[in-house]
Order: structure tokens, then C-alpha cells, then sequence
């Protein structure tokens, strides 16, 4: 029987294997960020250094500033700076607080060539599952395992189970990766890629970019796959030609012919199958605090009567924490706030799309535009999009995670509802109280312009 | 990380899906170091409204239910991010076991690296455990021969791999245990890297 793209990397990195199954493999690329201290003070606690600085790399992305505030709480910037002194102290490249290459390290680690084809690659993270947008296996691991990787570049793992999900079709105006998703999130729901890897593909992913990629696999871990994964084809390796950390010359022509070899083969069997179809996908929205609410913009809130008898209890304690009434339209939601930003939705595409509905109107709420990494930033500045934002009203800030999980100070105030580009509605995700509704880039500056979710496609300028 | 061989407590149940680690505890908690103990954030925006009082309502806030130590939780408990706060905000309030239908993989591989028994369990036993009154939520967990009872008859048999037993009982740091296999790692890395000479930047 053939095998899938998961079990060829996967079977490639077995040091050893324990008679239950459970696997010690090697890391290739390890990526710590500003919010893995702890682990660092573990790695210490058992005496180690890291094994392999030289394949560890450092991002200030959770608690860095995104614009310059005279009041900003000391500790989130003592936590950047322990980051730089960890990475100091075990000669560790990483890239901080004013370096040209720091980022949101799922935005600016598959931009600076760190992410490539084949490799294994962990991150203190959940949405380390972006990275397999690139044929990579990524996953998002714990403090406790952090510091394992550390010191040993290993990390024991139980063998997940694939599952693959098949997009036919194509994907209408205005509907992005964001919407699809959001879409096959509704779909097989909160939990239903526990214990899975997931690999996509199908027509409408052989023709997304890379960056829409991106955010496809950054969101498997919102349907609990531990990660998500595309076969790596000429469209990858064009994108990974001249990354500054991707093989150059000779040696990138070697790895792109290996990384070919990289896919599915024809008989090989996932454990489970899933077929989506791209043409039935809306603009998508979700209501609640799982990102498994998603629903087309053109649906109302569910009613109560819609819902099982055992979910009710929490279904009403949803309606309360967000504001809403039980079956009105999606649409009629007004927004206090708008976030367009984090790993989901902050690369240069993603700001050409929220560039092109800015320029229909002015921001009628609070606006943050936060891009993913400073070269997102300097190559958006080149084509002016900051012009386009804040002609129309929107603030243009500095790359980092932000307000998506408000760990730096910038957050949504108790009780607003903030039209978010982000990738988690929890219940006090942005800020405690905060009401988030997902959606894509042009959905969210839509909301900013019109002051409610809107259907971008009706939107006057937008018509096809 | 703790040992962990038998436990006796309470149950606290929580049947809600979908618990998101966001909600064990809140993501402004997460700078303060180890030492610095979670126990006071555990489910802090479920616990407090935000001047501080308790929630009425919550399980936790039952005043009989306070010093439960055993949590029964619905389906993907532990969802979400991957901070291992939130494992370690429960076993500093006093929790030593969840059992869930399914957990977040992220959150189950930190719990029993930490020594917080996470148990995955069909959702006809959980809704067993969801049951039980009074007296009868004192239940025994015993990891060794890998049962849950109480003084009612209930008898409940859990899955776990042979690997993980084995560590929660020893308690021993798995950093410790890999270094032993130093020379079968290095022997790997070498022939690894020279098939994929890319993996190194420099």
C-alpha cells in the first residue's frame, strides 16, 4: 500500500520507536517566541543547554508593541527582552524588537526560507500547523516539550492518525481561504481533527497562493487537527527560490528534486475522507465563541429550537456573552471594533484584499491594521496600502500578534463586538469581555466601512 | 514532573463543550513565572465577574464543590492554544485527574507531562460519572490498575499507553530519560542531515 505525504515525513524522522507506538523524532526546525520563557527556565531547572542553536530561532511576536505607547505595562516588554536574553545566552539567532526581519513567527518564518518542504518543525505555538502550507509537518507542542526539544532536538510523539479533505470546485468572488476554513471548521467541527494531521488539496488548492496556503493549515488546529498539510509543488518551490534561510544555487536545485518526491501516492489510504465543495462556500462569519459557529453571512443567529436539547444550556449562555438575538440576521450586528491582522490573515495579500474595500468608504469604528512581519510591512508601504488605510480612516501599526490574543497590551474593551480577521472567538480572547466574529480580510473592512457585518458582495463598487 | 500512582477526591463536573484553554486561564495570566503558581486564575473569567465577585452559578463556586481535585469535563476539553498554564492553573488548585470524552491534543500530551491525569473516556462512562450524588462523587483513581470506583459499585476501566503509565508513576523528568539514547539520536542526526543538507542554514 502506497503511503501519504504524512507518513513519508513522518517515517523519515523515527529515531526510535517505543512498543506502544509512540515515537521519538528528530526536530528539524524549532521556533521559540516571547511567550516560551517558562520552558527556558525549565530547560535550565534540568541543566541543559540547547542542543542545536544553530537550528533554533527566535520571534518577539506575543507581547511586542505595535505602536509606540508612553504607558505600555513594563512586563510585557521585560518578556521581549527575555526572549533576547535567552536567545543570547544559548547563542540562539533571534530576531527582536527593531530587527527588519521580525515577525509573527507563522507570518516571517515561511518568508525568511525557514519553513521548507519535508522538514519537521515545532513551535511553543498551536498555530505552528500554518507552516505545513509548505509541505512541512508542523505542530504546535507545550512548555514541557519546549524544553525538550531544546535539549535534546527530539520530542516523543503518539503516530496521529491522516485525514484528508478534498476541495472540488472553485471558490466564487470575495470567497478566500479564510471562508473555506471557516467552512470546513462548521463543517466537521470543533473537534472533529482530534488525534488527525489533515492534508488538503484538490483543484482549489492547487491553485491557491501560498499565502492563502498559510491560512488554510493555520487553522486546522481550530478543527483540533495537530496540523494541517499541502504538498509542496512548483508553486512552493517558486515561493522558497532566494528565501534568505532556503537553500541557494546547486543545493535548492537538489532539494527541490527530493522535495517532489514529496506526496500522496495514488493508493495510499487516509483514515478518514472528506469532500468539500468550494462552489456552495459564501462569505463566512462565525456568532459564538467556537470558531465551529462559522456560518454564510447570508444565515441569522440560530434559534433556540435549532439547537440539541443538551447544548442549550451553553447555547444560552453564548446568546448572553455575545449580544445577540436568537434568529436575527447576521448582518445586522453592529461592530464597536475592527482587527485586521494575526497569523491567520496579516500577509501582503491578505492587505491588498482589506486594501481594495478600504478604499470604498471611511472607518465608522476603531480600525487596526497590524501586519504580519515587518517585510509585510515595508513591501505594503512600497504599494501604499498604508496610504489607502489611513485615508480611510484605519490605524496602520507594527507587526505582531496583537490584538488577536491581547497579550500586549492592545485589546477589544468589555462588551464591544469587533469584526476580527483573527483566528479564535473565545470568550475573552481580545480582552475579557470581548465578542469576536471571525472572517476574512475584505469581510472585515467591510464591517469597518458600513459599521455592521456586511456581505462584501453587496457592498456598492464590489459587484461583479 | 509529580508522580502519580492513586488519587481520592471529588468530582467537579463541567459539562460544557469545547473548553478552550483561553478559559482555564486567561491569557494575560500567562507572564508570571512557574513558581509564581496559577492556582488563583484557574477558570478565572468563568470564576470572577470583573469586579471580582464570584459567579454565581459556576461549578467551582459551590461552596461543597471547592475542594474538588477531579474534574469530568465535556467533549474537546482543553481545546485551543497550547500554554501549559492551563495545566498547570489545575494542578495548582488541586486537581490531580480530568476525564473527558476528548481533549485538545496539545493540552492532554502537557497534562501527563506534568503529572495531571488526563483520561480519555467513551461518553456512556462520562455521562455515568455526570450522575453520581453526594457521597458517591468521592471517587478512587488508580492508575496502576488503571480503574475508577467509588463506594456506590462504580467501576470504570480507563485506556492508557504503556509509555505514559510508566512515567506518571516513576514522576521521572523525560529530558533525563531521552539523554540515555544520546548516541542513537546523534548516529540519526548524522545520516539525516547528510541526506538533507538544507536542514542546516549555515
Amino acid at each position: 500500500m502506497g503511503k501519504t505525504l504524512f507518513d513519508k515525513i513522518w517515517e523519515s524522522h523515527v529515531i526510535t520507536e517505543r512498543d506502544d507506538g509512540t515515537a521519538l523524532l528528530f526536530i528539524d526546525r524549532h521556533l521559540v517566541h516571547d511567550a516560551t520563557a517558562q520552558a527556558f527556565d525549565q530547560l535550565k531547572a534540568e541543566g541543559k543547554k540547547v542542543r542545536r542553536p544553530d537550528l533554533t530561532f527566535g520571534m518577539a511576536d506575543h507581547y511586542i508593541a505595535t505602536h509606540h505607547e508612553p504607558d505600555r505595562d513594563p512586563v510585557h516588554d521585560n518578556m521581549v527582552t527575555t526572549l533576547a536574553e535567552n536567545a543570547r545566552d544559548q547563542n540562539i539567532m533571534s530576531f527582536g524588537a527593531g530587527d527588519e526581519r521580525q515577525g509573527i513567527v507563522h507570518v516571517a518564518g515561511p518568508e525568511l526560507g525557514l519553513t521548507l518542504p519535508g522538514t519537521l518543525l515545532v513551535c511553543g505555538d498551536s498555530h505552528t500547523s500554518t507552516h505545513g502550507a509548505l509541505g512541512a509537518l508542523a505542530f504546535g507542542i507545550g512548555a514541557s516539550e519546549v524544553a525538550h526539544v531544546l535539549a535534546t532536538q527530539t520530542l516523543w510523539q503518539k503516530r496521529p492518525r491522516s485525514m484528508h479533505i478534498r476541495i472540488d470546485g472553485e471558490l466564487g468572488p470575495y470567497v478566500t481561504a479564510k471562508d473555506l476554513i471557516l467552512t470546513i471548521i462548521g463543517t466537521i467541527g470543533a473537534n472533529g481533527g482530534a488525534g488527525h494531521v489533515i492534508e488538503y488539496s484538490g483543484k482549489v488548492i492547487d491553485e491557491l497562493s501560498i499565502e492563502s496556503r498559510l491560512t488554510l493549515c493555520n487553522m486546522s488546529i481550530e478543527a483540533g487537527a495537530r496540523a494541517g498539510m499541502i504538498a509542496p509543488d512548483e508553486t512552493t518551490f517558486a515561493y522558497l527560490n532566494g528565501k534568505p534561510f532556503a537553500p541557494q544555487g546547486e543545493l535548492f536545485e537538489r532539494a527541490v528534486s527530493a522535495w517532489r518526491e514529496l506526496k500522496s501516492d495514488a493508493d495510499a489510504q487516509h483514515d478518514k475522507e472528506v469532500t468539500i465543495e468550494a462552489r456552495a462556500i459564501a462569505p463566512t462569519v462565525t456568532w459564538g465563541n467556537s470558531p465551529e459557529t462559522a456560518l454564510p453571512i447570508t444565515g441569522h443567529i440560530p434559534a433556540l429550537e435549532e439547537i440539541e436539547l443538551n447544548k442549550r444550556e451553553q447555547y444560552n449562555a453564548t446568546i448572553e456573552y455575545m449580544g445577540l438575538e436568537p434568529g436575527e440576521k447576521l448582518t445586522t450586528l453592529i461592530v464597536d471594533r475592527v482587527f485586521i491582522g494575526s497569523c491567520t490573515n496579516s500577509r501582503l495579500e491578505d492587505l491588498r484584499e482589506a486594501a481594495k474595500i478600504a478604499k470604498l468608504g471611511k472607518a465608522k469604528v476603531p480600525t487596526f491594521v497590524v501586519p504580519g512581519s515587518q517585510q509585510v510591512r515595508r513591501q505594503a508601504e512600497q504599494e501604499g496600502l498604508h496610504e489607502i488605510f489611513l485615508q480611510a480612516g484605519f490605524e496602520w501599526r507594527e507587526p505582531g500578534c496583537s490584538m488577536c490574543v491581547a497579550m500586549n497590551g492592545d485589546s477589544v474593551p468589555a462588551g464591544a463586538r469587533c469584526a476580527s480577521t483573527s483566528n479564535r472567538n473565545f470568550a475573552g480572547r481580545q480582552g475579557p469581555g470581548s465578542r469576536t466574529h471571525l472572517m476574512s480580510p475584505a469581510m472585515a473592512a467591510a464591517a469597518a466601512i458600513t459599521g455592521h457585518l456586511t456581505d462584501v458582495r453587496e457592498l456598492e463598487g464590489t459587484k461583479c | 514532573m509529580l508522580a502519580f500512582t492513586e488519587h481520592r477526591g471529588l468530582v467537579l463536573r463541567l459539562p460544557w463543550e469545547n473548553i478552550d484553554t483561553d478559559q482555564i486561564i486567561p491569557a494575560r495570566y500567562l507572564h508570571r513565572p512557574r513558581d509564581a503558581g496559577y492556582g488563583d486564575q484557574l477558570f478565572h473569567d468563568l470564576r470572577f465577574t470583573p469586579d471580582g465577585k464570584l459567579r454565581v452559578g459556576f461549578p467551582l463556586n459551590d461552596p461543597t464543590k471547592a475542594e474538588s481535585s477531579i474534574l469530568v469535563a465535556g467533549k474537546n476539553f482543553g481545546c485551543g492554544s497550547s500554554r501549559e498554564h492551563a495545566v498547570w492553573a489545575l494542578l495548582d488548585y488541586g486537581f490531580r485527574v480530568a476525564i473527558a470524552p476528548d481533549f485538545g491534543d496539545i493540552f492532554f500530551n502537557n497534562s501527563l507531562k506534568n503529572g495531571l491525569l488526563a483520561i480519555r473516556m467513551d461518553e456512556q462512562s462520562i455521562e455515568s460519572l455526570m450522575q453520581v450524588e453526594g457521597d458517591s462523587t468521592i471517587l478512587s483513581v488508580d492508575l496502576p490498575h488503571q480503574s475508577i470506583t467509588n463506594r456506590d459499585g462504580l467501576s470504570l476501566s480507563f485506556e492508557i499507553d504503556s509509555y505514559r503509565k510508566e512515567a506518571l508513576l516513576k514522576g521521572e523528568s523525560e529530558v533525563q530519560m531521552t539523554f540515555r539514547l544520546l548516541d542513537e539520536i546523534k548516529e540519526f542526526e548524522a545520516r539525516h542531515i547528510t541526506e538533507n543538507p538544507w536542514i542546516e542554514t549555515s
